[in-house]
């Protein structure tokens, strides 16, 4: 975010920020993987997701949210996608046609009996692209002086 | 998925590696790892010589788009199996010879052997495959790896020209291939290759099969570079040597010739073909021998030899169709068995050539033969090569290029003897072009051996002191070489293994189950027409090239003004200006003016539509009561909208759209939509922040100066937007036809999604494919944004604060 001459007090806001970004954070996790069945998934986990750290850019400035998280968003996208495509490419080595999914019941250790799907792994990809796109436009336009 | 398929991925999935491998092991030259990949494949390759004597290939298949009936299918015959053999084993000598010719400390390998193992699998694929879809996507790939390889050293002006003309041709060769691919599915309902082979006696009549097949020939003529597409190998020589000799000489410009011969069963017997592939062949072999004289460089020569040699081929293959027209087919036959006889002879001498001007250019550091001379003492090994390569393209005995020319002869004569397709008209041509061309092609052997190694050494026009290539540099030449000479002296070890079943795939309905065809090659026939005109060639050859100084003048006849390349260069110019024009036309740069075209077209589109299928009504029968919180909220919405066209400030209308989006996202809960409602929220949110920030830089709000017009128009425009879309919506929602597909969706989405949540199960599986490509529009748009933003200030800040940075 561009700074304006004016010498704003955000100290509210920041306070406040640096306690709900991780439960605006940790929601979008859970709208991630409720997504299959609740409603929620990877479109609306990344976009929450980002909306916690524009949150973050309005509070603090682009510098310091750089300082914080150094990511490439672009490099975020391209890796959405290309976990998206493989997940597609995957489903060939069942023998089964592009981007076929499947779910059934595994026993995880701790969580006991869980239903998963191959969906979620497409999802995921999603997600990612999403967080990717959107932090990239939002950064680059913040960005330019 | 079989180990065939496998192979032919194989070469995609080791070009991952690449790059990891040059990075980690920089001492060791990439290529040796790259090395063993094609030979291991030659040598399953091999497995297959036994099996493909018998006349049905082998196949396989793996469902790719069933829906299309498109199946990644391969099919293993006699011809594809050549083919397949000469990509691995030239591939393998071509690796082998790069290592020494490509530096590990200066040059890019990671791209080079990237870009080559790309080319290697696409064309395994081409060849390979029995599905026309996925031959198209394969040969597109050629096209892209070659693209990338001509431009190789892109710092160079000639080799982007080079790279881009190569890619410009063949391109619109292979679209137009893909047209007559399409055009071949309409007349017989299939992508397969074998299965439109079995239906070519019901299309012969159809309407669309001349186009067809014009189409098909526009693909194979540019890939293969015959008249009047051939401008673009000469300055396909701009690409490392390794590349020319492997790429655009021994098989990637051999794919136009496989697509033909792969084609003839469908299209033979038909006057067009005939005349069409004939006629274009060998008049590329008379222009491509007559061009090639004349050049000084010496790989632009062998450019030019290559062309002609494959308008030799093409006009081999041409003559050849006719044979299923008569019942004794031997006789004619020869020209196909020549044809495929001098492929294969084609890839050993012209492969050593390239590699002998290669070893040349890397000793001496010129390739000008008006620089070079007396190479023979100093160079011994690549003169015995370069000797042996070039008097087997001269058409000389022992070696085997004399075997295919007098067989070439011998197809070319036989025209003459037909009665079909009017051959008495223009038959003639046929022999009389194929001899000139012979007598060329002669010369030019001579000058491409003798004025580079014997005549004066000028050590002072050399840019570096001559001497011999190092040994693995050698090797692959000399095995070329020697398969010049061993096919030369025994050409009947190919007969059988090679030769014939290619045949067989090219003609597969001369022949009953379990016959053969017979082929004896020998060296002496007897004083027959053939022998006198190989005797007519060499004496005028002799006679042309010790006088060559004195024909100066013949050869420079056609002026420079009027050559293919400047028509090329002058369509590409002026279709650039036209297009600026054009473009520069309508875009304006505002986005203002961009919206005006789209919601025009988007009001005379739906507009128009709605009117001839009469589909507008309003019935309000089953329409939900109106609550008063959908009555507040209405309120609310009309109030922003109306706010954001009348505020003065661009915050206030930011604010009241905003207002706008977030009561929407109100009435989807209202609707029980909570992942709409959801999404709502979250966008308007990341909306609103980004327009905020967009807001910054944008000028004040100026109402004032706007003209009458300008605004009648906005006033049209918003007035249709708006009209529409509450037509459409209302239409819609009253003019329900049968059962809705969202019974369909929540009936199945846990037993076939597995999620209880229906939209996204819809999302992620049922309409997996939708939302694919919308995250990729999604990510080129961000791309988009992000490079316009940084290059806005000009490439240097770009290498400052953009990628290298991060």
């Amino acid at each position: 975010m561009k700074k304006t001459g004016l010498k704003t007090n955000d100290l509210i806001l920041q306070t406040i920020t640096k306690i709900v970004l991780f439960i605006v954070i940790i929601f979008s996790f859970h709208l991630f993987f409720a997504g299959h069945n609740a409603p929620g998934g990877g479109f609306i986990g990344g976009l929450i997701t980002s909306g916690a750290i524009v949150l973050l850019l309005i509070a603090f400035d682009v510098k310091t949210v750089k300082a914080i998280l150094p990511i490439n968003y672009v490099k975020v996208a391209a890796f959405g996608l290309l976990i998206a495509i493989l997940s597609g490419i995957g489903s060939f080595l069942f023998g089964v046609p592009f981007l076929s999914h499947t779910h059934g019941h595994v026993h995880i250790p701790v969580l006991g009996d869980t239903h998963l799907a191959t969906a979620v792994i497409f999802d995921l990809g999603v997600y990612f692209v999403v967080v990717g796109v959107t932090m990239t436009i939002i950064q680059t336009i913040g960005e330019t002086e | 998925m079989t180990f065939l398929h496998w192979a032919i991925l194989f070469p995609f999935l080791f070009a991952f590696m690449v790059p990891f491998l040059y990075k980690t092991f920089r001492k060791i030259h990439t290529g040796w790892f790259v090395l063993p990949l094609p030979i291991c494949l030659f040598i399953f390759f091999l497995q297959f010589l036994p099996g493909v004597k018998y006349k049905e290939g082998i196949v396989q298949t793996v469902k790719w788009i069933p829906s299309l009936g498109i199946d990644f299918a391969v099919y293993v015959d006699g011809l594809s199996l050549l083919f397949a053999l000469l990509i691995t084993g030239i591939g393998s000598l071509v690796v082998l010879y790069s290592i020494y010719y490509l530096s590990k400390e200066k040059e890019q390998l990671n791209a080079f052997y990237v870009y080559l193992l790309m080319f290697m699998g696409a064309m395994l694929g081409v060849v390979l495959t029995d599905n026309t879809i996925v031959l198209y996507t394969f040969w597109e790939i050629t096209s892209f790896s070659s693209f990338l390889l001509i431009g190789y050293w892109h710092y160079r002006e000639r080799s982007r020209y080079g790279a881009l003309k190569s890619m410009l041709i063949t391109v619109f060769g292979g679209l137009s291939m893909l047209g007559g691919f399409i055009l071949l599915y309409i007349m017989t309902g299939t992508f397969s290759i074998r299965e439109t082979i079995a239906q070519s006696s019901s299309i012969a009549d159809n309407g669309l099969f001349i186009p067809a097949l014009i189409l098909l020939l526009l693909g194979a003529f540019t890939k293969s570079a015959q008249f009047p597409f051939y401008i673009w190998l000469p300055d396909a020589m701009e690409a490392p040597t390794p590349v020319s000799a492997y790429l655009h000489s021994a098989t990637m410009v051999k794919a136009g010739i496989y697509l033909v011969a792969r084609f003839t069963p469908v299209f033979a017997g038909s006057a067009e073909w005939f005349w069409i592939v004939s006629l274009f062949g060998i008049f590329t072999l008379f222009w491509g021998s007559f061009h090639a004289v004349k050049q000084t460089d010496l790989k632009a020569m062998l450019a030019f030899s290559t062309v002609s040699q494959l308008g030799m081929i093409m006009s081999l293959l041409g003559v050849g169709s006719a044979a299923l027209l008569f019942d004794h087919f031997e006789f004619y036959s020869v020209a196909i068995l020549a044809a495929i006889f001098h492929l294969i002879n084609h890839a050993t001498f012209k492969g050593s050539l390239f590699m002998v001007a290669g070893i040349v250019d890397h000793e001496t550091g010129t390739r000008d033969i008006r620089k070079l001379g007396g190479l023979m003492s100093l160079m011994p090994i690549t003169f015995t090569i370069g000797l042996i390569g070039a008097f087997s393209m001269a058409g000389l005995p022992p070696f085997n290029g004399f075997l295919s020319k007098e067989m070439f002869f011998t197809g070319m004569i036989r025209v003459l003897n037909m009665d079909v397709f009017q051959t008495e008209t223009w038959g003639f041509l046929l022999p009389v072009l194929a001899w000139i061309g012979s007598i060329f092609t002669f010369i030019y052997s001579m000058i491409f051996v003798f004025k580079t190694f014997a005549g004066k050494l000028q050590l002072e026009n050399l840019p570096k002191k001559p001497h011999e290539a190092p040994i693995g540099m050698l090797i692959p030449p000399i095995v070329l070489a020697s398969l010049v000479v061993i096919f030369g002296f025994f050409p009947n070890l190919l007969a059988y293994s090679l030769i014939e079943p290619a045949m067989k795939s090219v003609m597969p309905s001369l022949l009953k189950d379990g016959e053969h065809f017979h082929i004896h090659i020998s060296h002496w026939h007897g004083f027959t027409a053939e022998f006198w005109m190989t005797v007519g060639v060499v004496i005028l050859g002799i006679f042309l090239y010790l006088t060559a100084s004195k024909w100066k003048r013949v050869y420079d006849l056609q002026p420079k003004r009027m050559t293919l390349n400047q028509l090329y260069d002058h369509s590409l110019k002026t279709a650039g200006k036209t297009s600026n024009r054009l473009t520069s036309f309508y875009m304006t740069g505002f986005i203002r003016d961009y919206l005006v075209y789209i919601f025009a077209f988007m009001i005379m589109a739906v507009g128009a539509t709605m009117i001839i299928k009469q589909s507008i009504s309003f019935a309000a029968d089953d329409a939900a009561p109106v609550g008063i919180y959908e009555l507040i909220l209405s309120i609310v919405m009309i109030a922003g909208s109306i706010t954001a066209v009348l505020a003065r400030s661009r915050l206030t209308a930011i604010i009241a759209l905003s207002s706008v989006g977030y009561s929407l996202a109100l009435f989807f809960v209202l609707f029980r939509a909570p992942d709409l409602a959801l999404t709502q929220l979250v966008i308007e949110t990341v909306s609103t922040a980004l327009f905020l920030l967009a807001f910054y830089f944008l000028p004040e709000l100026q109402k004032k100066d706007k003209t009458r017009r300008f605004r009648l128009v906005n006033f049209i425009i918003s007035a249709g937007v708006g009209g529409i879309v509450t037509l459409l919506a209302i239409s819609a929602s009253s003019e329900r036809t049968g059962k809705t597909i969202a019974e369909y969706f929540l009936e199945t989405s846990y037993s076939l999604g597995g999620g209880y949540n229906v939209v996204n199960v819809i999302l992620v599986d049922f309409r997996g494919f939708d939302t694919l490509f919308e995250i990729t529009v999604l990510a080129i748009a961000a791309l988009a944004v992000y490079s316009m933003i940084r290059l806005r200030t000009g490439g240097k800040d770009v290498e400052e604060n953009g990628f290298k940075n991060e």
